[in-house]
C-alpha cells in the first residue's frame, strides 16, 4: 500500500498506513512523550501525555490517532502543553522523590517525561492526597512490585494478557486505591505469574523492577541454555560475573522474548560449587588434581579398552562442536560406534 | 526421530517457530508446551488470537488448556489409536487432501486398510474420549488450513513411540499438511542442543549429517578424511549402554554432562551399573549424582565460557559465543576430549578453536555445507544449507520429501497397549512432566536460588477422587511404589490430573522419580517408557502435612 503524507511540526513526514501519529512521528525519530504506548502492545491511550494538535481536528491522543493523507500534526502548543503538563502533574504528585535509590533510576519513562515537561515542585501540592504507603510485594524472587511508583499505564497487564497469555495481573480497586494485582490482590508468588519478566523489562517506572538489578559493564550476543527454542539472549557481565540477561530483539526463535530460566536461571555459572580443578578416586576418594594427571590416566585407561569395551554418552548441552569431536574420538580413536546421548530422555 | 524418517526422510521439525503465528489451527499431542518450551507456547496462543483453532491432547489438563478450542484427554499411552481414529474419521467423511496424497504421498491404499480396526467405537473404547469429541477434533483440524502439529517426549517416550510419531506424519499428510508454511509435523526438541548433538552424529548409526555407518561409500569418506579405520558395525544406544556396563562387556564409560542416575528410567539400574564399571570419566560442570560414583571427574565449562554452535528445535544453527573466562581451572569440553585423544598417540584433534571444528564439520556433512561462523552472525542458518550462497531452509519437503522416492510414506499401523498397564497391586499409572522452573535433572536449576524458591520440590499431582479414597491430602507425604522400586513424593492434590493418572517431575535428586520408571523400551527408536508406569501410592505413617 501506499505511503502516507503528513506534517509534523513543519516536517514532512512519510509513514505506513494504519499506523499512528505517534508511531509515525517516533519511526521519523520526532519524539512525542508517552507513558502507556510501547511497540509490542496495542495502544491504550490511558495516560494523555502524547497529546498533540491536529489541525481541523484539535486535541487528540497521538497513540489512538490513525495517520492520514495531508494531516497536519502540532507536538507543541500553549494547548497541548497544558494537558499533558496537567497529566503528568497528576502523576508526579504522590510518586515517591527518591529517584537515587530507585531500582530504575535513570531508565525510568517517568523521569525522562518530567525531564522534557519541565516541573514545577510547587505546582504539585495542589494534586496531592494523603495515601497511606502501600507495601511492596517481594513475594517473587526476582523482582519486586511497588505500587507506590505505579502510574496505571497498564503496560504490565496488556504484555500479560496480549503478549504471555498467561492473564496473571489486572487492574483492582478503584480510584485513588486503584493498583494492578494478581486475582484477589494477593501476593504475585501465589498467582499464576509465569515469573518470565516481560512485564518488569517493559514497565516505564520503578513499580515492577529486578532484585538486586546491576548495570552490566558489557554485555555479549549468545543462545540460551535451557530448552530447544534456541532463545537468542544478551548476556550482561560485570566483574567476570554474569549479573543480567534479556531477550535479543534481533533473534529469529524469540525475538526478544523469555521465559523465567532464560531471564534469570544463569546464576549456575557463577556458582560456588562449580567444579573448578580435576578429580581422581585415590584409596574410594575423590580428590583434586591437576589437568596432568587427570588426563593422563584417562588416556592409559582408555587405551586399555578400545573397541566394544568403551562407550560414550555426549551431551545435548555441549556445543555441536564438542559433540562432533566427542563422536569423531569415539569412532577414530577408540574403534567403535557405541555413542549416544540424551536426545530419548 | 525414527518415526519421521521413515515417513518423511527427515526426522525433524519440519516447519519453523517463526511461522506459528500463522497458522490455522493446531494440534498439541504429548506436549506441555507452556512449561517445556515457553516461548513455542507464546506463539501458540498468539495464534489462538489471531482467529487459529487449538486442539490439546494430553492425558493431563496441562495449562495450554487455557487457550485451548478443543481439549481431548486421552488415556496414556493411547495417541495411536486416537490419532488414527481422527485419520478414519477424515477419511469416512471424505476430507482428506486427494490432491496432496495422489501427487506427493504413497502408500495410503495400505493405511486406508489398516484404518479400518479404528472404528469410532473402538477409538472411544480404547483413549476414553468420546467418539463426538474425536470426531470433532477430526474434521477441525482437517478443515482449518494450514494446519500444524506440535509434539514432545509425551509422544516419544513410550514403547509404541515410532508407531505413535508415524500416526502422527499419517495425520499431516492425510490433511496436505506438509512442505507448506505455518503447516508440518513439528517435534519440539527438549534440550537446547538435542538437535545439534544428533546432526552431530552423537548417535550410534550416523556419521554427522545422518551418514549412515553401515554405509561403505559413507565409511570410505570419513577413514579418508579422518586417516584411521572405522568400524563397519552400528553401535548401541544409551540404554543398552547402561545395560552392557551392568553386564561388564563395556569397561570404560565416558560421559559427557549427563547424569543418568537421575534421568534414566529404571534410575537404581543405571545407578550400580555405573558403580560396576572399570573406569568411569564423568565431564561435567557440577559434581552430579553421577560424578560422585566417577573415578575421574573432568571440570567442563558452560556455555558462557566458550565458543561454538547449538542448533535449536526449527534447525537453526546459532552462535554460542564466550561471555567470561571459564571459572577456575575448568575447560571447554572440546579442549578436554582433545586432549585426551591426543595423549592417546592421536592426529586429527589438533584444533585451535571451535571454529576450526566447525570447518571440518561443514566439509563432511552436506546440510551444513554452506554455513561458516561469519554467515550465523546475521541470526542463524536453518539446515539444510548445502552451499554458501543458500539461504537456508525455513519449512521441509516443499517440493518433495527426503525419502529414497521422494514421496512421503504413509504407515499403517495397529494399537498396542503400553507395556505396563494397572493390576490390583499397582492401580495407577505415573507419567513423567517437567516444571517451568527446572530443567532436566536440574544440575543448573537448582543452582539458581530464585527457581529453587519458586519450585524446591518434587509433588506428585493425583485428582481428588484417587486423594480421596487414599485418605489423601494436599502436602501429605506419600510413598510411590513401582515394580522397580519406591519412592517418597509430597502430594499435589489437582484435577489437573485425572481419576487413575498421577504425574510428577524427575527434577528433584531427593524424589527419584526414574526409580520408578519402566526402562521398556521402542523397539525401533529405543526410547524407554517414562511416560506410562504403574505404580501404588500410599500415604507415609504420619505422612499428615504440617499444616
Amino acid at each position: 500500500m501506499a505511503k502516507v503524507t503528513l506534517t509534523i511540526d513543519g516536517i514532512g513526514v512519510m509513514a505506513e498506513p494504519e499506523t499512528t501519529v505517534l508511531q509515525a512521528a517516533l519511526a521519523a525519530d520526532v519524539y512525542i512523550p508517552h507513558l502507556c504506548y510501547h511497540p509490542d502492545l496495542r495502544p491504550a491511550g490511558v495516560c494523555r501525555v502524547c497529546m498533540v494538535e491536529v489541525e481541523g481536528r484539535g486535541l487528540v491522543p497521538s497513540c489512538l490517532t490513525p495517520v492520514a493523507e495531508g494531516m497536519t500534526v502540532s507536538t507543541e502548543s500553549p494547548q497541548v502543553d497544558k494537558v499533558r503538563r496537567v497529566a503528568v502533574e497528576l502523576l508526579l504528585a504522590n510518586h515517591p522523590e527518591d529517584c537515587l535509590t530507585c531500582g530504575k533510576n535513570n531508565r525510568c519513562e517517568l523521569q525522562r517525561i518530567a525531564a522534557y515537561i519541565g516541573i514545577d515542585r510547587k505546582q504539585l501540592g495542589r494534586f496531592r492526597r494523603s495515601k497511606e504507603p502501600i507495601p511492596i510485594d517481594t513475594s517473587n524472587p526476582f523482582f519486586n512490585r511497588d505500587m507506590n511508583r505505579c502510574i496505571l499505564c497498564g503496560i504490565c497487564v496488556r504484555t500479560c494478557e496480549e503478549l504471555q497469555g498467561t492473564c496473571a495481573i489486572n487492574y483492582v480497586n478503584r480510584g485513588y486505591k486503584a493498583v494492578t494485582a494478581p486475582f484477589g490482590n494477593e501476593p504475585i508468588a501465589e498467582s499464576n505469574c509465569e515469573a518470565c519478566g516481560e512485564c518488569v523489562v517493559r514497565c516505564p517506572t520503578g513499580a515492577l523492577s529486578c532484585k538486586g538489578f546491576q548495570e552490566p559493564t558489557r554485555e555479549v550476543r549468545t543462545v540460551c541454555p535451557y530448552c530447544g527454542v534456541g532463545c537468542g539472549i544478551r548476556l550482561g557481565v560485570r566483574g567476570g560475573k554474569i549479573v543480567s540477561s534479556q531477550g535479543d530483539p534481533q533473534s529469529l526463535a524469540n525475538h526478544g522474548r523469555l521465559c523465567v530460566k532464560g531471564r534469570f536461571g544463569h546464576d549456575f555459572v557463577n556458582h560456588p560449587r562449580r567444579l573448578t580443578k580435576p578429580l581422581v578416586r585415590k584409596q574410594g576418594e575423590l580428590v583434586e588434581t591437576d589437568w596432568d594427571e587427570a588426563l593422563g590416566l584417562v588416556a592409559e585407561k582408555f587405551t586399555q579398552h578400545k573397541g566394544k569395551q568403551f562407550a560414550a554418552i555426549a551431551s545435548a548441552k555441549c556445543t555441536s562442536e564438542e559433540n562432533y569431536v566427542a563422536q569423531k574420538f569415539t569412532r577414530a580413536v577408540m574403534g567403535t560406534n557405541s555413542i549416544d546421548h540424551c536426545a530419548r530422555l | 526421530m525414527a518415526g519421521l524418517v521413515t515417513s518423511f526422510g527427515s526426522g525433524a521439525m519440519t516447519n519453523s517457530i517463526g511461522e506459528i503465528a500463522e497458522t490455522k489451527c493446531m494440534l498439541a499431542i504429548g506436549t506441555n508446551t507452556t512449561v517445556a518450551h515457553p516461548v513455542i507456547a507464546v506463539e501458540m496462543k498468539k495464534a489462538v488470537r489471531n482467529g487459529a483453532k487449538l486442539i490439546v491432547a494430553n492425558p493431563k489438563e496441562i495449562d495450554l488448556c487455557r487457550a485451548a478450542t478443543s481439549f481431548v484427554q486421552q488415556r496414556p499411552g493411547s495417541d495411536v489409536a486416537l490419532l488414527m481414529g481422527m485419520a478414519r474419521v477424515i477419511v469416512d467423511e471424505g476430507l482428506e487432501d486427494k490432491e496432496f496424497i495422489a501427487e506427493r504421498c504413497e502408500n495410503f491404499d495400505a493405511l486406508k486398510e489398516s484404518l479400518e480396526a479404528f472404528d469410532p467405537d473402538t477409538v472411544e473404547k480404547l483413549t476414553g474420549v468420546p467418539k463426538e469429541e474425536v470426531a470433532e477434533a477430526a474434521r477441525c483440524f482437517a478443515t482449518h488450513k494450514p494446519a500444524s502439529i506440535f509434539f514432545a517426549m509425551g509422544i516419544t517416550q513410550h514403547t509404541h513411540g515410532t508407531d505413535n510419531v508415524l500416526a502422527v506424519a499419517n495425520l499431516a499428510m492425510l490433511t496436505g499438511n506438509v512442505g507448506k508454511t505455518s503447516s508440518g509435523v513439528n517435534p519440539l526438541r527438549g534440550q537446547n542442543n538435542v538437535q545439534g548433538a544428533c546432526d552431530m552424529g552423537s548417535l550410534p548409526n550416523v556419521y554427522p549429517g545422518y551418514q549412515k555407518v553401515i554405509d561403505p561409500k559413507i565409511r570410505e569418506k570419513f577413514q579418508q578424511a579422518w586417516g584411521c579405520d572405522l568400524s563397519d558395525s552400528v553401535g548401541i544406544t544409551h540404554t543398552e549402554i547402561i545395560d552392557a556396563v551392568h553386564d561388564g562387556t563395556i569397561k570404560s564409560l565416558y560421559l559427557i554432562g549427563e547424569n543418568p542416575v537421575l534421568s534414566e528410567a529404571n534410575a537404581s539400574h543405571a545407578e550400580e551399573a555405573l558403580k560396576r564399571t572399570d573406569f568411569l570419566v564423568v565431564q561435567d560442570i557440577f559434581l552430579t549424582e553421577t560424578a560422585e560414583l566417577a573415578d575421574v571427574v573432568l571440570p567442563g565449562a558452560t556455555f558462557a565460557e566458550k565458543d561454538g554452535t547449538f542448533t535449536n528445535t526449527e534447525r537453526r544453527v546459532q552462535r554460542v559465543r564466550k561471555v567470561i573466562e571459564p571459572v577456575g581451572d575448568s575447560k571447554p569440553d572440546w579442549w578436554i576430549t582433545c586432549e585426551i585423544a591426543k595423549r592417546m598417540g592421536a592426529a586429527g584433534f589438533d584444533f585451535e578453536s571451535p571454529e576450526e571444528i566447525f570447518t571440518e564439520i561443514t566439509s563432511l556433512t552436506p546440510s551444513y555445507a554452506g554455513i561458516t561462523y561469519e554467515r550465523l552472525e546475521g541470526g542463524g542458518l536453518q539446515w539444510p544449507c548445502p552451499s554458501a550462497d543458500h539461504p537456508g531452509t525455513p519449512t521441509l519437503h516443499t517440493e518433495r520429501f527426503a525419502t529414497p522416492s521422494g514421496k512421503g510414506k504413509f504407515m499403517p499401523l495397529e494399537y498396542r497397549p503400553p507395556a505396563e498397564l494397572p493390576d490390583d497391586e499397582y492401580p495407577l499409572i505415573l507419567t513423567t512432566d517437567r516444571s517451568l522452573f527446572h530443567f532436566h535433572t536440574s544440575t543448573m536449576t537448582r543452582k539458581v536460588a530464585g527457581l529453587e524458591q519458586l519450585d524446591g520440590r518434587e509433588r506428585l499431582g493425583i485428582n481428588p477422587d484417587d486423594a480421596a479414597r487414599l485418605g489423601i491430602a494436599d502436602d501429605d507425604t506419600l510413598r510411590v511404589t513401582s515394580r522397580r522400586g519406591e519412592v517418597t513424593v509430597v502430594a499435589n492434590v489437582t484435577g489437573a490430573c485425572p481419576p487413575g493418572l498421577v504425574s510428577s517431575t524427575f527434577h528433584f535428586a531427593e524424589s527419584r522419580m526414574n526409580v520408578l520408571t519402566n526402562p521398556a523400551l521402542d523397539p525401533v527408536a529405543k526410547i524407554p517408557e517414562t511416560k506410562v508406569c504403574a505404580v501404588r501410592v500410599e500415604k507415609m505413617p504420619g505422612g499428615e502435612s504440617g499444616g
